[in-house]
C-alpha cells in the first residue's frame, strides 16, 4: 500500500470515529438508505462490482470517498449558515419586539396579543361555568397580602360607594353600605386564585353584581334602556377604585355578570376589617 | 477500504421544529419565573428544614427576576401561542410523515433503555441496538412531547380555573395545577442538561445531523455487493 492510500485510509478510520453513540454503519436501514452518493454500476447490468481489494480501485474509492465529504463539507456549511441566519432572526425578532412603542407600558405586539387573548376569552366566556364551591372546614387560614390602596383609615360610618356611569340624573351617585346591604344577599365558599399564584378557600357574602346593576343600571351603549341580556349594549369594563386611589382594577363586563361576582360587605362571617378592604370588595 | 456515505438523517420540518423550540421554550421558562416569583412558596425539604427553596434570593438577584409579574405574563401569554403552534406542527408531521414510527416507543424500548442507561454510565459493555433512535431516545422524545401537552393542559388550568373549573379540578384544583405546571418545566430543565450531555458525548457527526439533515457513515465494502 503506498503512503498516500495509507493515509487515505487512515482519514477513514478517523472520519469513522466520529460517529459514536447510538449510530452504528453496516446496518440493513443504512444499506436502504444510502443512495445519496453511492454511484451507480456504470454498466447498470447486475453484474458484480470489480473487487474493491485490488490496487487501481482503492485509489478510485479513496476518490470517491473524498467526494462524499466534500459533498458533505457543502451540506453541512449550508446547514450552519440557515441556522445562523435564523438565529440572527430570531434575535432582531426579538430585540425589535422589546424596542416597539409602548401602549400601557408594555410593546405593542405583546399589548395587542393580551388584547386578542381577551377577546378569545370574552368569546368563549359561560356565566353557567361556576367556580367550585367548598365545604365550610376547607376554609383557608387568615392571609393579609398587602396594604395596597389600604393607607387610609376609611371612616365606616360615613363611607359611601361612588359609582359612575349610571342611566339616571346626572349619571353619578354615592351609596352607603347599607343601600348595598339592602341588595339581595348571597353567600357563597370558593376559593380567591391571586393572579400572584396563591390562593385562599374563602366565605363571602355580599349583593351580586347583577342585582346591583338592576337596581342601579348603569348608561348604555345605544342610550336605550338596560337589559342584562343584550351585553353588546352594556359598558366593556367595569372599573373599581380604593378610597385613597392607590389600588385599581378594571375588570370585563362578561366577568361582572358572572353569577358568582359579588359586591363582598363580608368575609368568613364577619364584616370586612380594614386589611381585607374594609367596608366592600 | 471502508466506503462513506452521506446518510439522510433528520428531515427538514423536524429540524426546524427543533430548533424554533429551542429558545420558545426557553422563554416560556424565563417569563415563568418572572411569575413564579410573585409566590415563590415550592422548597425541597422535610418540615420546617429546607434543603433547596425556589429560588434563592441569590438567584433573584443575580438574574434581575424581582417585581417583573407583569412583564413576564406578557411574554408568557405571547409566546405560549408561538410555542404550541410549533409543538402542534412537529406532531402534524411526525404523524403524516411516519417519522413517528422512529419516535414512539415500542414494548422493547423499555428494556432497551435500561441497557442504554447502563451503557453510558459505563456499567454494561454490550452493543446498543442500530437504529435513527434507540429506546431510550424513544421514550426520552415522546416524553417531552407529552411533557409540552402537559405543559399545556395545566397552563390553561391555572390561566381561567373558573371557565375551565372541570379541567382545574381534574389536576386536582387551582395549587396543584400550578405545582404541576412548575414541575413539568423542572422537567424541561432536567431534559435539556441529560440532552446537552448525551449529544456531547454522541459527537460532532451526531450533532451535525440535527443542523444539515445528513450524517456521514462508512461501510465496509464487500466483494459481493
Amino acid at each position: 500500500m503506498s503512503e498516500a492510500k495509507k493515509q487515505a485510509a487512515a482519514a477513514d478510520e478517523a472520519a469513522t470515529g466520529m460517529r459514536e453513540g447510538e449510530e452504528t454503519p453496516r446496518t440493513a436501514a443504512a444499506e436502504n438508505n444510502a443512495t445519496a452518493a453511492t454511484p451507480a454500476n456504470p454498466e447498470g447490468n447486475g453484474r458484480k462490482a470489480p473487487d474493491p481489494i485490488t490496487e487501481p480501485d482503492l485509489g478510485a474509492s479513496a476518490a470517491r470517498n473524498e467526494q462524499v465529504r466534500r459533498q458533505m463539507r457543502r451540506q453541512s456549511r449550508r446547514g450552519f449558515l440557515g441556522l445562523a441566519a435564523g438565529a440572527l432572526a430570531g434575535f432582531g425578532a426579538w430585540e425589535w419586539l422589546n424596542s416597539r412603542r409602548e401602549i400601557n407600558g408594555t410593546p405593542w405586539p405583546f399589548r395587542e396579543t393580551l388584547e386578542v387573548n381577551e377577546q378569545l376569552a370574552r368569546d368563549f366566556f359561560s356565566a353557567r361555568r361556576l367556580s367550585p364551591v367548598f365545604p365550610a372546614r376547607r376554609i383557608s387560614a387568615d392571609r393579609l397580602n398587602g396594604d395596597l390602596g389600604l393607607d387610609e383609615n376609611v371612616d365606616l360610618a360615613t363611607w359611601k360607594l361612588q359609582v359612575h356611569g349610571l342611566a339616571s340624573q346626572d349619571g353619578s351617585l354615592a351609596l352607603t353600605l347599607d343601600a348595598i346591604k339592602k341588595l339581595p344577599r348571597t353567600e357563597m365558599t370558593t376559593e380567591l386564585k391571586c393572579i400572584e399564584g396563591w390562593s385562599a378557600v374563602v366565605e363571602w357574602a355580599g349583593a351580586r353584581f347583577t342585582d346591583f346593576m338592576k337596581a342601579y343600571p348603569p348608561e348604555t351603549v345605544s342610550g336605550g334602556p338596560f337589559s342584562l341580556h343584550h351585553r353588546e349594549d352594556l359598558p366593556t369594563y367595569v372599573s373599581m377604585e380604593t378610597p385613597d386611589g392607590g389600588y385599581y382594577v378594571g375588570l370585563d363586563m362578561e366577568s361582572m355578570l358572572h353569577p358568582q361576582t359579588l359586591l363582598c360587605y363580608e368575609r368568613n362571617g364577619q364584616a370586612l376589617t380594614q386589611e381585607h378592604g374594609a367596608p366592600r370588595k | 477500504m471502508r466506503r462513506m456515505e452521506m446518510r439522510a438523517k433528520h428531515p427538514l420540518a423536524i429540524r426546524w421544529c427543533h430548533w424554533v423550540n429551542f429558545p420558545l421554550l426557553a422563554l416560556m421558562i424565563w417569563s415563568g419565573i418572572l411569575i413564579y416569583w410573585a409566590n415563590d412558596v415550592y422548597r425541597v425539604g422535610l418540615g420546617s428544614f429546607t434543603v433547596f427553596s425556589f429560588f434563592p434570593e441569590g438567584f433573584y438577584h443575580t438574574f434581575g427576576v424581582s417585581h417583573r409579574l407583569a412583564q413576564g405574563m406578557a411574554w408568557h401569554f405571547f409566546f405560549m401561542w408561538f410555542f404550541v403552534i410549533n409543538g402542534i406542527v412537529y406532531v402534524t408531521y411526525t404523524v403524516l410523515s411516519g417519522e413517528w414510527r422512529c419516535l414512539v416507543p415500542t414494548r422493547e424500548s423499555f428494556r432497551e433503555a435500561v441497557l442504554v442507561a447502563l451503557h453510558d454510565l459505563r456499567l454494561w459493555k454490550g452493543t446498543l441496538p442500530e437504529r435513527k433512535f434507540n429506546g431510550a431516545q424513544q421514550i426520552a422524545y415522546s416524553g417531552v412531547i407529552l411533557m409540552g401537552f402537559g405543559s399545556m393542559v395545566t397552563g390553561l388550568a391555572i390561566y381561567k380555573p373558573t371557565q375551565l373549573y372541570w379541567l382545574t379540578s381534574l389536576l386536582g384544583g387551582y395549587q396543584a395545577a400550578r405545582f404541576e405546571h412548575f414541575l413539568l418545566a423542572l422537567g424541561y430543565v432536567t431534559f435539556f442538561c441529560v440532552h446537552i450531555a448525551q449529544v456531547v458525548r454522541a459527537g460532532w457527526n451526531n450533532f451535525r445531523a440535527m443542523v444539515c439533515g445528513y450524517e456521514l457513515v462508512s461501510k465496509e465494502e464487500s466483494a459481493n455487493e
